[in-house]
């Protein structure tokens, strides 16, 4: 049982212009379903009309905790959380609770926007002076304004910072004077094929590629007119390499291939030998022909059970060598324990036996 | 001190007297030509040499570069919008100005501002207090209030009085009509509007 209530007068102490600034957006409903009183914001929700003297339910949908249909059936409303929302106009969502008045005057309700602030303030072009001064809402305004602002700050650095990391991580791998990988991008390239290779993959063929007579082109024409060849070697070595493959520069005047799914050495011969073709035609610089050649060393990763990078090179760089002895301006394929077998019937390769 | 304040010396420097005298101030105070990031930490002493090279270059007094920067910043739609929230006028403004730093970290956790507090003399004057933290703060605040008052439309005089505090005294509240200020913020338009800001 309550205790019996003796607050009629209760009601009275406040008036409806006081309830207004405590609470813009309270509703005075009769037991009958009036709307007696509304506060300013609300009424300025509800430009369709004065509020005052119409049916509470003609003008709001009341939606949760369940629908209410009729105003009998209020009082189960009673000190929750209501959902509800303009029958007319935006359809403007709304939260609030409902209190009965002492003395049977009825129905207080207090309403708010809830999440959906911002829109409601753009749809009904709301103003500071239409929320209490207790209220945070304009806070929440204010943090959602500043919330975008510091999240496109930071969009912005993320980009930057991205393009940042890619152009470095770009520069560390790359050969500044031919734009080809350099010894890091081999290393990391050559280490992730062994891998893929002893893991059961195709395959591929290690060929080093070492420039003859380059020494007594820079000799006699300058470093300009070596960094001019340098720079069509490694367009040379581009058109006839495919995409996928690692065309790397690792020294003055070395340079490596991976040439990727090509496990037969038929293949890889057939590649070097273009190479060299074509980097002996003349090189113009200024009117004045360069003329270089190289010497190739091929090793292939189907020769080794368990490919390393380190023991590829070994190979590769004996198989070069013996290029160079033998004439220079031809490739030699390196023979390793278990390899494959020699006349492939290109006349530029030869097989070294027992070069180790 | 945060990127903030270096970037927003920055843009000041730049936008008002262009990017020569920018880039010639950044070179003399041996700071990052391309410029600041909002949302990282610079070392205070870039900060310092930022302003000294940037008093010699314009041949003005410090404070008088700094109250210039504070009404430039009001002059940056977004941030005037953000002092806007804080009242319905300049006298209310004024009141909440308490509560500025408290705003800002709300924004930016570790921006770094000095505490404010705000006493009334007289219904037209006040003081506003600036604690502890960069010397530079005080006159930025002074050409913000300035610049504020313009915007809400009110008549004030802002004068630095001492090594610690801001005189505000309120000529007329309403001496013209104030800028507008809506409280739905205006709809983007794209999402690159960020980035072009930038």
């Amino acid at each position: 049982m309550r205790p019996p209530r003796a607050a009629v007068k209760d009601a009275a102490l406040v008036g409806s212009d006081a309830l207004g600034h405590l609470m813009p957006m309270f509703l005075w409903v009769t037991p009958t379903g009036l709307i007696r009183a509304a506060g300013p914001t609300l009424a300025k929700l509800c430009a369709g009309g004065d509020l005052v003297g119409k049916r509470f339910l003609d003008r709001f949908v009341v939606e949760k905790p369940h629908p209410l249909e009729s105003m009998a059936d209020v009082q189960a409303l009673q000190g929750q959380r209501i959902l509800l929302r303009l029958k007319e106009g935006p359809e403007t969502p709304l939260r609030g609770q409902v209190q009965p008045l002492d003395g049977g005057q009825g129905w207080l309700l207090n309403l708010s926007f809830g999440i959906a602030v911002s829109q409601a303030v753009r749809e009904h072009r709301l103003t500071n002076a239409d929320f209490a001064p207790t209220d945070l809402t304009v806070e929440l305004l204010y943090l959602t304004e500043v919330k975008e602002a510091v999240m496109g700050e930071l969009a912005a650095l993320n980009a930057r910072l991205r393009l940042a990391h890619q152009d470095a991580e770009t520069r560390a791998l790359t050969d500044a004077l031919t734009g080809l990988a350099n010894r890091r991008a081999l290393d990391r390239d050559l280490a992730r094929e062994c891998h893929l290779a002893a893991r059961g993959g195709v395959g591929f063929a290690l060929v080093h590629l070492d420039l003859d007579y380059f020494k007594a082109v820079n000799d006699t024409l300058g470093h300009a007119a070596g960094d001019h060849v340098l720079a069509e070697v490694a367009s040379i070595l581009r058109q006839e390499t495919r995409q996928s493959d690692t065309v790397a520069r690792v020294g003055g005047d070395e340079f490596v291939l991976i040439l990727r799914g090509r496990p037969e050495l038929r293949d890889a011969q057939a590649v070097a030998d273009r190479i060299i073709r074509k980097l002996e035609r003349p090189i113009d610089y200024d009117g004045t022909p360069c003329r270089i050649s190289a010497s190739a060393g091929i090793c292939l990763s189907s020769a080794y059970p368990v490919p390393d990078p380190e023991q590829l090179h070994s190979d590769a760089d004996e198989a070069t060598y013996a290029a160079k002895r033998a004439g220079r301006g031809r490739a030699v394929v390196a023979m390793a324990a278990g390899g494959p077998g020699a006349g492939s019937g290109s006349d530029a390769a030869k097989w070294i036996a027992g070069a180790r | 001190m945060h990127g903030l304040v270096n970037r927003s010396l920055q843009t000041f420097l730049r936008d008002t007297y262009g990017t020569a005298l920018w880039v010639s101030v950044a070179e003399a105070a041996a700071a990052p030509v391309s410029g600041f990031e909002a949302m990282l930490s610079y070392d205070d002493a870039v900060t310092d040499r930022l302003i000294e090279a940037a008093e010699v270059a314009l041949g003005k007094p410090r404070d008088a570069v700094l109250e210039d920067l504070g009404m430039f910043l009001v002059s940056f739609e977004p941030l005037r919008r953000l002092l806007r929230f804080s009242g319905v006028d300049y006298v209310a403004f004024l009141l909440s100005l308490d509560e500025l730093p408290d705003r800002a970290r709300l924004a930016v956790a570790d921006i770094g501002l000095p505490d404010l507090s705000v006493d009334a003399e007289g219904p037209a004057e006040f003081v506003l207090t600036v604690g502890p933290g960069h010397p530079g703060f005080r006159p930025v605040f002074a050409g913000i209030l300035r610049a504020m008052a313009d915007d809400f439309g009110a008549f004030a005089l802002v004068d630095l009085v001492d090594e610690a505090s801001i005189r505000i005294d309120l000529l007329e509240a309403r001496f013209a009509e104030g800028r507008a200020f809506d409280l739905a913020a205006p709809q983007r338009k794209t999402a690159t509007a960020a980035g072009g800001a930038a």
